[in-house]
């Protein structure tokens, strides 16, 4: 129990002082009945720091780790370098220890981070505002579909097939609560994307547009044409992207005329993680819009004596002041993957950015030509950023399991992805960044020749 | 390198008149090791990067289809040692639960074991894909399934959706679960009822998920009035929202009496367990007939709130709720193997009637991982120990200051996990926040401020259990010294804090003409 200061001397001045006999008599609010005596029967005792250790590390190489394999996943989660600066600064205790800052007096450093990373992603996406972060990039995606509702007083929302299906999930879930109408679709097995039909679907009920991008097949479409479209018919443009690193090397969608820009920032600072925690990132482009965004803000300001600070702003939009009335529902931030994301932006800057993504760009298109040198493998689509799809013409999620097997960790089929989909289900998402060596674009392509064989 | 352009960087300094400084106002604005520290925009490059990246073959065409990057894109780069000081620097104008006590209540900031950071970062843990084949993450759907294992024995549940990425969204899972179960059996209600002694994020979240929602008032204790309680239970209520402990601090005596009236209407009870330190090991909500609870992993389980997240909220459900949890999940079969259960094989594991999925993934396995290695430390003995003394330590708190303030509940019982106090006789014009200013100068982190609701100037404070008596009594001095200064009505308390990194700072002025992001100097509105 080397946590808990208290000794039994101060357990019983303390008692002493609040006028009780036992510490049973603090609980006597607790129904008689409903109070445990012992500790819980089939739980075990406290264990050492090294007994912990010892038994967390066994489970952890029951895992492969990425660092491990040749590996090749994407779909919404990258694994990027991390320089070992970023998880120095998120584990000073001042960062990792501190609370939501409610006291901007005493928060400054975690306000003005804020400040920067709002700044920061607004930038990446093109925006005129970014907020201080949401939960992840599909939650992020649901709170903008919410957001557009509210501000066209609409409720169709027509969702791309090539928007990645866990985040049409999440969608799909929240809407069967508020009534929103869901128009979406499945994704074709096609080089381009389908963009005529997607604008075929909006009409002028439809309160938002969703689009990946770069899509779900690793496909870029071009979000121009689809922000017309959907503008004309006075429907909103939600772009979603889920890597980053490519609008290192692609034009905004803000800049293409996305009206709500939300995405995943994992892949700058955060690491796998096996899924969570991430950071949900969210802008709009128009300012107009700001008051209708979800989420945590951190705006400028100044201080009695004039100094330039920082502080929590427009909470009149969250739950904890409204009540009832609230935006959404949101309460809390990610806010050390947002410092994660910041400190690792900051390190790249803009040359470092633009750099890492020609790499990614250009060991992708590397990868792709060597694994389409195998018989039987097809190149789906010939414009991507770090991500691609190849055909294996037979069921993929068997052949990713199979060279699991042997260490290589193949990529994300699309069968996992879309098991409703029949038509999808010979599809292959492989994903290359920095990480990948020429030799593991190799090893994976051995492979995967051996086992289409 | 910009040019300061800010008054931020300025060395003027009025704190004089306030005879708090007798030194001259510094060239820099710096005050010995408190430094100032400009944004990166003003000190970083665009052709600047504090990372080394290897040149590109450039041969061949991009792939990019034409959408190929034409405009810049205004980020500033920071060298790596210049990296490390602008984030040392911000680091310490933060208050942190590692500089000293946190007494946040219903927020309830304790210690943060470093073993758990260390655990978080195990290459297993850390560094693998959510989409990775099944046979290479064995262990990690181990981790979930045991920590779902620790949830289900200590609430006394059937069930547990691990999924939910922070309190609300799991306050959320909760109701979306009671709808989904009540629209299985075609019982369509439209009204959850929330006490006042309830979160804020209760009633939001059940209106949100597209419920009327209706208040029960708290009766003089600071507790749901049963009786008023029961008189609104009918066939349109679907559930109840209940905070047990509530934010009141004290134990819902009634509960079990709540939750047999709710279910005998047809109603689910939903207990936020954001407070469930307090009880852990010594009572399971299960037994007092909650359906659903989400548990914050950062409040009971320690995991570190890193200045505002991420957060983690599982959500435990009774046997009638359990099949319309969300997926993915982890379930454990008779040969002992964990399985991932999602979209692609919940039909196999008989799960058909999930309400959807929350969020992309599974969770924060990162929080997970934490919060496991926490409760190992703790075991079924230690969690108990936890509840007993931030209870302890709470009361000792309380009786440490009714005398000198005003303690609107302190008749009604022992409080739980947290002190309630009020501004009752407070000198003119002094306000809570002054004296929550006051305490910042003395170095602490104030205490919640005004909620609950149902209190005049309300403070809660909540101290945990890995604090100190010593540490306690040196706060209690502390406050006992504002409290003493704010019914003496000490006018400089109106404009305190006088020693934090900023003064007091203009919250109307931010929202009045909101400045959301940096922009050039030159391009000013």
């Amino acid at each position: 129990m080397r946590y808990l200061p208290l000794t039994d001397t101060d357990r019983e001045a303390m008692l002493a002082k609040v006028g009780a006999s036992s510490i049973d008599d603090l609980f006597a609010d607790v129904p008689e009945e409903a109070r445990l005596s012992g500790p819980i029967e089939g739980l075990p005792l406290h264990a050492s720091e090294m007994a912990v250790e010892r038994h967390m590390r066994r489970l952890s190489k029951k895992n492969l780790a990425a660092a491990d394999a040749p590996f090749f996943l994407g779909a919404g989660a990258y694994r990027h370098h991390v320089p070992a600066t970023v998880d120095h600064i998120i584990q000073r205790g001042e960062f990792l220890t501190a609370y939501t800052p409610y006291q901007p007096e005493i928060a400054q450093g975690t306000l003005q981070m804020l400040f920067e990373f709002q700044t920061q992603v607004a930038r990446l996406y093109g925006c005129a505002v970014a907020n201080a972060s949401m939960y992840d990039g599909s939650t992020a995606c649901w709170e903008a579909v919410a957001m557009a509702a509210r501000v066209t007083r609409r409720k169709r929302v027509v969702l791309s097939g090539a928007l990645h299906p866990h985040y049409a999930e999440v969608v799909r879930t929240m809407a069967k609560f508020t009534d929103d109408e869901i128009a979406d679709a499945l994704p074709s097995l096609q080089g381009t994307p389908d963009n005529d039909g997607l604008i075929a679907r909006i009409d002028d009920e439809t309160s938002c547009v969703v689009v990946q991008y770069p899509d779900i097949l690793g496909r870029i479409p071009d979000l121009a044409a689809i922000a017309d479209a959907a503008h004309a018919r006075g429907a909103l443009l939600i772009a979603v992207n889920t890597e980053p690193v490519a609008l290192g090397a692609i034009r905004s969608p803000g800049e293409l005329g996305a009206d709500i820009v939300v995405g995943e920032g994992q892949a700058i600072g955060v690491g796998l993680q096996f899924g969570g925690p991430y950071l949900g990132l969210f802008a709009v482009r128009d300012a107009k819009h700001v008051r209708q965004m979800p989420g945590r803000l951190c705006g400028e300001t100044v201080d009695a004596e004039g100094k330039r600070g920082f502080v929590l702003t427009l909470s009149t939009r969250e739950q904890h002041i409204r009540r009832e009335k609230a935006t959404s529902n949101i309460c809390t931030n990610s806010g050390l993957c947002a410092l994660a994301f910041s400190v690792h932006m900051t390190l790249l800057g803009e040359k470092g950015l633009r750099q890492l993504a020609a790499w990614n760009h250009s060991l992708a298109c590397k990868a792709a030509d060597r694994l389409t040198q195998i018989p039987g493998v097809r190149l789906l689509n010939d414009n991507f950023f770090n991500e691609f799809t190849v055909t294996l013409g037979t069921d993929a999620r068997r052949v990713v399991r199979k060279l699991a097997d042997d260490g290589v960790l193949a990529g994300v089929s699309l069968g996992r992805l879309f098991p409703q989909a029949e038509a999808l289900k010979d599809g292959l998402l492989v994903a290359v960044t920095e990480t990948t060596t020429e030799e593991d674009i190799e090893t994976l392509a051995s492979a995967l020749q051996e086992a289409l064989a | 390198m910009k040019a300061p352009n800010k008054s931020g960087w300025k060395p003027e300094m009025n704190a004089a008149e306030d005879g708090m400084h007798e030194g001259p106002a510094t060239a820099t604005g710096n005050r010995a090791l408190m430094l100032e520290e400009p944004l990166i925009f003003e000190i970083g490059h665009a052709q600047t990067s504090g990372v080394d990246l290897p040149a590109i073959d450039r041969s061949g065409p991009d792939r990019l289809g034409g959408m190929a990057r034409t405009e810049p894109i205004g980020l500033p780069g920071l060298s790596e040692p210049e990296t490390i000081r602008h984030y040392t620097r911000l680091s310490r104008q933060n208050y942190a639960i590692d500089l000293g006590l946190f007494p946040l209540g219903s927020c309830t900031m304790k210690h943060n074991p470093r073993l758990n950071e260390k655990v978080a970062r195990m290459p297993g843990f850390a560094d693998v894909h959510p989409l990775q084949p099944v046979s290479t993450v064995r262990g990690a759907l181990e981790v979930i399934n045991e920590l779902a294992f620790w949830l289900i024995e200590l609430t006394g549940m059937h069930g547990v959706a691990m999924s939910p990425k922070a309190g609300a969204h799991g306050e959320l899972c909760g109701i979306l679960c009671i709808r989904a179960a009540l629209e299985a059996r075609g019982d369509a209600r439209e009204v959850i009822l929330v006490p006042e002694s309830a979160h804020g994020t209760n009633p939001a979240t059940a209106a949100f998920a597209g419920y009327r929602v209706e208040n029960i008032p708290a009766n003089a204790d600071g507790r749901v009035d049963l009786e008023a309680l029961k008189a609104r239970l009918g066939p349109d209520v679907a559930a109840v929202m209940i905070t047990n402990p509530n934010t009141c601090g004290l134990f819902e005596r009634d509960m079990k009496a709540i939750s047999d009236a709710v279910h005998a209407a047809g109603g689910f009870v939903y207990c936020d367990g954001a407070n469930f330190n307090a009880i852990v090991g010594k009572v399971r909500p299960g037994d007092l007939g909650v359906d659903a609870m989400h548990i914050n992993l950062h409040k009971t389980f320690s995991t570190p709130h890193g200045g505002g997240g991420p957060g983690s909220g599982p959500v435990v459900l009774s046997e009638a709720l359990s099949p319309y949890g969300p997926l993915p999940f982890t379930a454990r079969t008779a040969d002992g193997v964990v399985h991932l259960v999602e979209e692609e094989n919940a039909a196999a594991f008989e799960h058909t009637q999930a309400f959807g999925r929350m969020t992309a993934f599974h969770g924060q396995m990162g929080m997970f991982t934490r919060a496991l290695a926490y409760i190992l430390s703790h075991g079924a003995d230690g969690l108990k120990q936890v509840a007993e003394d931030a209870v302890l330590n709470a009361n000792y708190i309380l009786r440490s200051l009714d005398d000198l303030l005003e303690a609107p509940f302190g008749h009604s019982g022992p409080c739980m996990h947290e002190a309630l106090f009020g501004d009752k006789g407070f000198g003119e014009g002094l306000s809570t926040l002054d004296l929550a200013k006051s305490l910042i100068d003395e170095g602490y982190h104030p205490m919640t401020m005004y909620f609950p609701l149902v209190v005049h100037g309300a403070m809660l404070i909540e101290p945990t259990e890995t604090e100190s008596k010593a540490g306690l009594d040196q706060f209690i001095a502390a406050l006992r010294s504002v409290a003493e200064r704010a019914k003496s009505g000490d006018a400089r308390m109106k404009r305190a804090p006088y020693y934090a990194p900023r003064r007091r700072l203009d919250e109307t002025q931010a929202a009045r003409k909101p400045v959301l992001a940096w922009q050039e100097p030159d391009s000013a509105r």
